[in-house]
């Protein structure tokens, strides 16, 4: 690990001012940032420490039905918030499906949105990487593809965004609060994330210098609480990052489908919101045939990097089970494997 | 090693004195800014208890309770305690008598050869703080991110199972 400058601000101006400087980084909870600073992948010149500032880590309720969730708000402390996991039960199945309970004890939901890509020829020093070193090349091209994205890819880069929190975040129009140097501003999640084109080291609409400061959900994610899930496929069914995942949510009248949601992760650089498959819902009967047309539909436009052509397929089937599951209906309790195709039962796991 | 580019020589890692509860007992001492938890803890004070397995996240062999959490002390900066409660397996055993999971741990053969058994403890004990009476899910759920290559895992629920039993 390089040494740096370390910054402790106390409120949000003065951390925006610490971070103007060149090589400046703000630190969270520290499970991804300190991890690359380890490997030297990154050497941030001066840690900006936001977690100390005041009011960051609240959990509010707001007045049309959604709620605001503070940058700093630990990813365990979202999860087992009993009324946020009420009325967004996909949101807080996709937290306990991720990372182990050491790392959500830590993991703050700003970070968790930032969170770098775990291609392994970006966690490897030796290896060409265009995100690490714009223009250097890709070793993941021709290279091990299994893990990488098949939508929304570029020459420069394969590599996909592997959070499991903004799948159901970016289906239910979550909003990004930021502050920076231009003072405050908000950017919907879908539009949050970038693929990658040939600038991957850019990955996100942060301007140097900003900060996310909350991550807010609009009334209406609550209304499709009956019927939301996420499902997560991964070589092991704990403790491992998806190869595919997605949210899928209904509200229904009867049978017919009012209004549905879908979004994708693990297979693009961004979380991947499925429009397309969601209007092909809208107005139709809730059943296996029509789950299937939006399966279709989402990954129409889907392309292997490599020898990953598996996922396209593996996807759809991901997209289907997860609206099989919604349509069913949401659980009492959340299940002991969060969001696993093999689990059982509706034991609870506190 | 390459001099950083970005850097101003002064203020860089300076070493600060922090102050913290460490199993028990106000500590205080002078840690730089990089220092991480865990090699703070082996090699600055010489508590080995705390193991380092991948040294990234991804085995739980250095599981400590800050504020009496489970959290990983290979991704936690030392400085980041100043202020809290951290907790190590050395804290555990009171006058040199094991803890009720150090205990079932020995007596159910939750431990082979030892190496995961001080983050697989820590752990638990963050489990049984919060939840005393969990059932075998809760137990599987929090000990996902400790592995062993030893004991194939029976052998350490149900030394959880039987320390959260004898609480009863
Ligand atoms: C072994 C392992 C397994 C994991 N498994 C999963 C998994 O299955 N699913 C999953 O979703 N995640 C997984 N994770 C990733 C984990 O969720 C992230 O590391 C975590 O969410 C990052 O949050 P943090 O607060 O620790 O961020 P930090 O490490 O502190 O920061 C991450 C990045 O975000 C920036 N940042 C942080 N907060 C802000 C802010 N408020 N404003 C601006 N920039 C900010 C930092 O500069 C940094 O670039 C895993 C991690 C590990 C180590
Ligand atoms: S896929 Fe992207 S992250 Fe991976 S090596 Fe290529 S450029 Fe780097
Ligand atoms: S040494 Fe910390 S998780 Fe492996
Ligand atoms: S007892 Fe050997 S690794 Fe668990």
């Amino acid at each position: 690990m390089n040494r740096f400058d370390y910054a402790r601000p106390a409120t949000i101006a003065e951390a925006v001012a610490l971070a103007a400087e060149p090589g400046a980084t703000y630190l969270a909870g520290g499970t991804n940032l300190l991890d690359l600073m380890k490997g030297d992948l990154v050497r941030p010149a001066r840690l900006v420490d936001v977690t100390h500032i005041p009011g960051l880590d609240a959990i509010e309720p707001l007045a049309d039905g959604g709620v605001r969730i503070g940058a700093l708000v630990r990813n365990a402390d979202l999860a087992h918030d009993a009324d946020f996991a009420r009325r967004f039960p996909a949101i807080a199945e996709a937290l306990l499906a991720g990372a182990s309970a050491q790392l959500r004890n830590a993991a703050t939901a700003g970070g968790n949105l930032l969170q770098r890509t775990r291609c392994a020829y970006f966690y490897d020093a030796a290896s060409a990487c265009n995100k690490r070193t714009p223009g250097a090349g890709c070793d993941a091209r021709g290279g091990e593809t299994r893990m990488q994205a098949v939508l929304g890819w570029s020459e420069h880069c394969i590599a996909t965004h592997p959070s499991d929190f903004c799948v159901p975040l970016v289906a239910f129009d979550a909003i990004v609060e930021i502050e920076g140097p231009k003072g405050r501003r908000e950017c919907p999640l879908e539009h949050f994330h970038r693929l990658p084109g040939d600038t991957p080291e850019r990955e996100s609409d942060l301007a140097p210098g900003e900060m996310i400061t909350a991550v807010r959900l609009p009334g209406a994610a609550a209304q499709f609480a009956g019927h939301a899930r996420y499902l997560k496929v991964r070589d092991r069914t704990s403790y491992a990052f998806a190869i595919v995942s997605a949210a899928a949510a209904l509200r229904l009248d009867g049978e017919t489908i009012v209004e549905a949601r879908l979004a994708l992760g693990s297979v693009a650089a961004k979380p991947w919101r499925a429009h397309a498959a969601e209007a092909l819902l809208a107005g139709a009967q809730a059943n296996e045939a029509n789950f299937r047309r939006a399966a279709e539909a989402a990954l129409a436009e889907a392309r292997p990097a490599g020898a990953n052509g598996y996922k396209i397929e593996l996807a759809r089937r991901v997209v289907r089970r997860a609206f099989i599951l919604a349509h069913a209906g949401t659980p009492a309790r959340i299940q002991a494997l969060p969001a696993s195709p093999f689990a059982t039962g509706a034991l609870r796991h506190v | 090693m390459q001099p950083d580019r970005h850097a101003p020589p002064s203020s860089l890692s300076r070493a600060r004195t922090r102050a913290f509860r460490l199993n028990g007992r106000a500590h205080a001492a002078l840690v730089a800014d990089h220092v991480l938890l865990l090699d703070y803890l082996r090699e600055g004070l010489g508590l080995t208890g705390t193991k380092r397995g991948c040294d990234g996240g991804e085995c739980g062999a250095c599981t400590v309770l800050i504020d009496g959490r489970p959290r990983l002390a290979c991704l936690t900066r030392a400085g980041e305690c100043a202020g809290h409660q951290v907790e190590t397996i050395e804290g555990l055993a009171d006058g040199g008598r094991m803890s009720p999971l150090q205990r079932a741990f020995h007596e159910r053969l939750g431990t082979q050869c030892g190496y995961c058994t001080p983050g697989m403890i820590m752990a638990a004990e963050g489990l049984l703080r919060r939840n005393p009476d969990p059932d075998e899910a809760a137990i599987r759920a929090a000990l996902a991110g400790n592995i062993c290559r030893c004991t194939g895992y029976v052998k350490i629920i149900e030394a959880v199972q039987s320390a959260a039993g004898s609480a009863r």
